[in-house]
């Protein structure tokens, strides 16, 4: 109870959170994330036990639709039965590293720029100038076309490249434009794709519609020397629109593929929510105690604050539990959050509060 | 539990400051504070450390009759006034008790073991509701009995009965005396109420807010001590009705001394409520309304689904998330903001939890606890689960309350309303499909005063609460809790 800091042998790249009696730490910068992420190994055994699931669009649907129900009420009390937990001193320190450490720090605008992408790496790198022991963010993100200038200002530091993909955000494109999208990013160094599902086709019942086209953006994640950029799948809830079909989406994303599921674009009215995270992470959970493998998440849009962020990690904590609490398991889609997260820290560092001017814009 | 997470949650105590606590109190009665005729105290303890919280007047033969005098004179008043100027004070009170909500939280959590969580988010605002809700009905009475409206003109309208000698259990202190007063004095009765003498502070706290609502003096009166000032209390001539909260035994002992003399009595007993999971529940949920159902409170709860009925089926599934989420309940100080579950409330309490466990497994059924570390001052009950339970086991039949659930498979749903049936309880019961017509055909079988679809220990000061058989009779809450406060 009295060590905040991550069990030795969590993959975590977070710095022993500082104590908060002491001042700013001045030790060494914290370790970069592992070079080579412990993502889900594509076990072959992925689909042993579902491969009757899949066999079918008849027998997809019929696998979806089995699942265990939710029911709303429910998950929504829980979800917020968690947020009353009370993060306080050490536990909020380690929460605050956790969650920086998470971060893909993003950049999803028409008018972006080099320069501007640019300035997220360098900000991504040293998030905060005046206390080189705070953690690196995960990953930046940004449209495919930017990878480049992304993977070139980020060269060494270990943090990864995260591209959207597939005609994001709406997802409305030819099929071959999304895997043509998907590999240009992918050729251009991105390490990680965040494509989105078609979800026309989940709404009007063509499961495997979707199950396939993840099945080939994936295939279109390879690289020539055999590996594989990390596929992230992004649902966009706010219009899947019920929690049972978020609990089939995660199960389809899952079966087709997904190293990650993601609950948003941030482009639409409804975005991450605090329930919808909840019942995706039980659905990573049942998945591993399916087939043993391990898929990720991330809550992506509409995620501001260290309150906010810290709510997500007690979900994360008290619903898939220690083995998710790592950037390779858990990620934030934001880009004002970390700056929230910045002024928390240091006020747990010097017991005030400063100000947005003490964290730099970008 | 959590504490091997890497995420390990640094204590967040809520601060004791905000309670000014004296190190005696004496009875309320006729609006004053005053010692038991004969002089003698009894401890109030916290459960968690077993420090001794303050000493309080014990109340005897005598306190009770002064006590049930007070409330006679204030009835003519009382019952006078318009019901819009009851109402006033109820709201008053309603509204005090929301701003001393945190106050009364911490209290209720020292003098109670349960978690602060539960006073701070469940307890308080249910007891500010109960008021609210009642002082709303204070002057619409003429339409609180089904078939009588003043439009009719014939006959007397409803009308008080006079005074209401109330005796409430240790488990909800302050929620009990809210379901028992609030209607009461809504009514027009004036009231002479006993907390249970485990839990005393927080009524006479309340008695405190009556003072500060300006509330006439003798229409509430707080007389705490044991059970012979219960007993004293049911059995004075001059008390027109009796409410009691408890123990199925001591309900039967208060029904054989009503019976005859023209009280009217309403019991709310014991429960032993069955949990019914079937094969297409939405099990997510449904772990969390078991949970929810036998662990909130310590499971000291009157209808706690401590029976839970899975269909077979599932029963593996269900077991295995069942465990994985228990393991994750922290157990520990009821002042520290994240705690789940808190203190057994007495030794008693925890001696009979204990026998009833063993007994469990000396029948056979199957005990399992997650690893949990107990605090080494206090009464403490790990969460506990037995499989393998049948009908025929103890705890199967009897009320354990306290954090034990005892899991029965069945394999239809006639199975599952046979065995749900199969006690002498019918508090409340809980039924976990998603299919509506299911829930609907299961709610019109099952012999249970509540019963809860997709959800379980819901409570709502506009729904009627009660029970069958061995449960009780009569209905608190709603408009049919105004009843048994009404001479119709």
């Amino acid at each position: 109870m009295s060590s905040a800091s991550p069990v030795s042998s969590a993959p975590s790249p977070v710095s022993t959170a500082p104590s908060p009696s002491s001042p700013a730490p001045t030790s060494a910068p914290a370790p970069a994330p592992s070079v080579v992420p412990a993502y889900a190994a594509d076990a072959p055994g992925r689909l042993a036990g579902f491969a009757d699931a899949t066999a079918s669009a008849n027998a997809l649907r019929r696998f979806l639709h089995g699942l265990p129900g939710v029911d709303a009420v429910g998950l929504e009390a829980r979800a917020a039965g968690l947020g009353t937990r009370s993060v306080k001193t050490t536990a909020k320190a380690y929460a605050i590293d956790l969650a920086i450490s998470m971060i893909d720090l993003t950049t999803l605008e028409g008018a972006d720029t080099a320069g501007k992408v640019r300035a997220l790496c360098a900000k991504g790198m040293h998030p905060d100038p005046t206390d080189p022991g705070t953690p690196r963010v995960a990953a930046i993100c940004v449209y495919s076309d930017m990878v480049a200038v992304a993977k070139e200002a980020l060269a060494g530091s270990g943090i990864q490249v995260a591209s959207v993909a597939t005609a994001f955000p709406s997802g409305r494109a030819a099929h071959s434009v999304k895997l043509a999208d998907t590999a240009e990013a992918v050729a251009a160094g991105a390490d990680e794709i965040d494509m989105v599902i078609d979800r026309g086709a989940f709404l009007s019942g063509r499961y495997m519609d979707v199950f396939e086209e993840i099945q080939a953006v994936k295939e279109a994640c390879a690289r020539p020397d055999g590996s594989r950029a990390h596929l992230k799948v992004i649902f966009e809830n706010g219009e899947l629109a019920t929690y049972d079909n978020i609990r089939r989406c995660s199960w389809l994303a899952m079966l087709a593929g997904a190293d990650f599921i993601k609950t948003s674009t941030g482009k639409v009215a409804v975005n991450a929510t605090v329930p919808s995270t909840l019942l995706m992470l039980e659905a990573v959970r049942d998945f591993r105690d399916a087939t043993g493998v391990q898929v990720g998440v991330k809550p992506a849009g509409g995620i501001r604050t260290s309150k906010d962020a810290i709510k997500y990690l007690v979900v994360v904590n008290e619903t898939a539990g220690d083995d998710w609490l790592s950037p390779d398991w858990f990620r934030f889609g934001a880009s004002s959050l970390l700056n929230d997260l910045l002024m928390q820290r240091q006020k747990l560092s010097t017991g005030r509060y400063s100000g947005p001017d003490y964290v730099t814009v970008d | 539990m959590a504490e091997n997470s890497a995420f390990a949650y640094a204590p967040a105590p809520e601060s004791r400051a905000i309670l000014d606590l004296a190190p005696s109190y004496g009875l309320f009665i006729d609006g004053e504070f005053t010692e038991a005729a004969d002089g003698t105290v009894f401890k109030s303890v916290s459960p968690s450390s077993e420090e001794v919280l303050a000493e309080v007047a014990r109340a005897g033969e005598a306190d009770v009759d002064r006590a049930v005098r007070a409330a006679r004179k204030a009835f003519t008043s009382w019952s006078a006034l318009p019901g819009a100027e009851r109402g006033k004070y109820l709201f008053r009170i309603a509204r005090i008790l929301q701003e001393r909500a945190r106050e009364l939280a911490v209290l209720e959590s020292l003098d109670n073991g349960k978690p602060i969580r539960e006073t701070r988010d469940v307890d308080l605002p249910l007891v500010a509701a109960h008021f609210f809700y009642y002082a709303g009905w204070a002057d619409k009475l003429a339409y609180a009995v089904p078939g009588w409206s003043p439009k009719d003109g014939g006959g007397a309208g409803p009308r008080p009965l006079g005074v209401a000698g109330q005796v409430i259990p240790w488990n909800f202190p302050l929620l009990m005396l809210s379901w028992k007063i609030a209607p009461a004095l809504a009514a027009g009765n004036t009231v002479v109420l006993k907390p249970a003498e485990t839990t005393p502070l927080s009524a006479l706290f309340f008695a405190d807010v009556c003072r500060q609502a300006g509330l006439p003096r003798g229409v509430v009166n707080i007389l705490t001590g044991y059970g012979d000032a219960g007993a004293a209390l049911v059995a004075h001539p001059d008390v027109d009705k009796v409410a009691f909260t408890g123990s199925t035994e001591v309900g039967r002992a208060i029904a054989r001394t009503v019976a005859g003399t023209g009280k009217k009595v309403t019991l709310e007993l014991g429960g032993k409520a069955a949990n019914i999971v079937f094969d297409d529940a939405p099990i997510d949920q449904a772990v969390e309304g078991i949970v929810n159902g036998i662990f909130f409170n310590q499971g000291h709860v009157c209808c706690a689904g401590s029976r839970l009925l899975v269909q077979e089926s599932v029963q593996d599934e269900l077991l295995e998330a069942l465990k994985r989420r228990m393991a994750r309940l922290r157990v520990g100080d009821p002042l520290d903001k994240n705690t789940d579950i808190g203190a057994i409330n007495s030794a008693e309490q925890l001696a009979r939890i204990t026998a009833l466990a063993e007994a469990g497994e000396a029948e056979g059924a199957q005990r399992w606890a997650p690893p949990c570390e107990l605090p080494s001052a206090g009464y403490w009950f790990a969460p506990t689960l037995f499989t393998g339970v049948t009908q025929a086991h103890r705890i199967a039949r009897e009320e354990i309350f306290g954090p034990v659930l005892s899991v029965l498979t069945f394999r239809t749903p006639a199975e599952a309303v046979e065995k749900a049936n199969n006690t002498p309880y019918g508090l409340s019961a809980g039924i976990w499909t998603e299919k509506g017509s299911r829930i609907l055909s299961m709610a019109n079988k099952l012999r249970a005063g509540v019963v809860w679809a997709n959800t379980f220990n819901k409570f709502d000061p506009t729904s009627p609460f009660g029970g069958y058989k061995e449960s009780g009779y009569g209905r608190e809450g709603g408009r049919h809790g105004l009843e048994g406060y009404l001479d119709v």
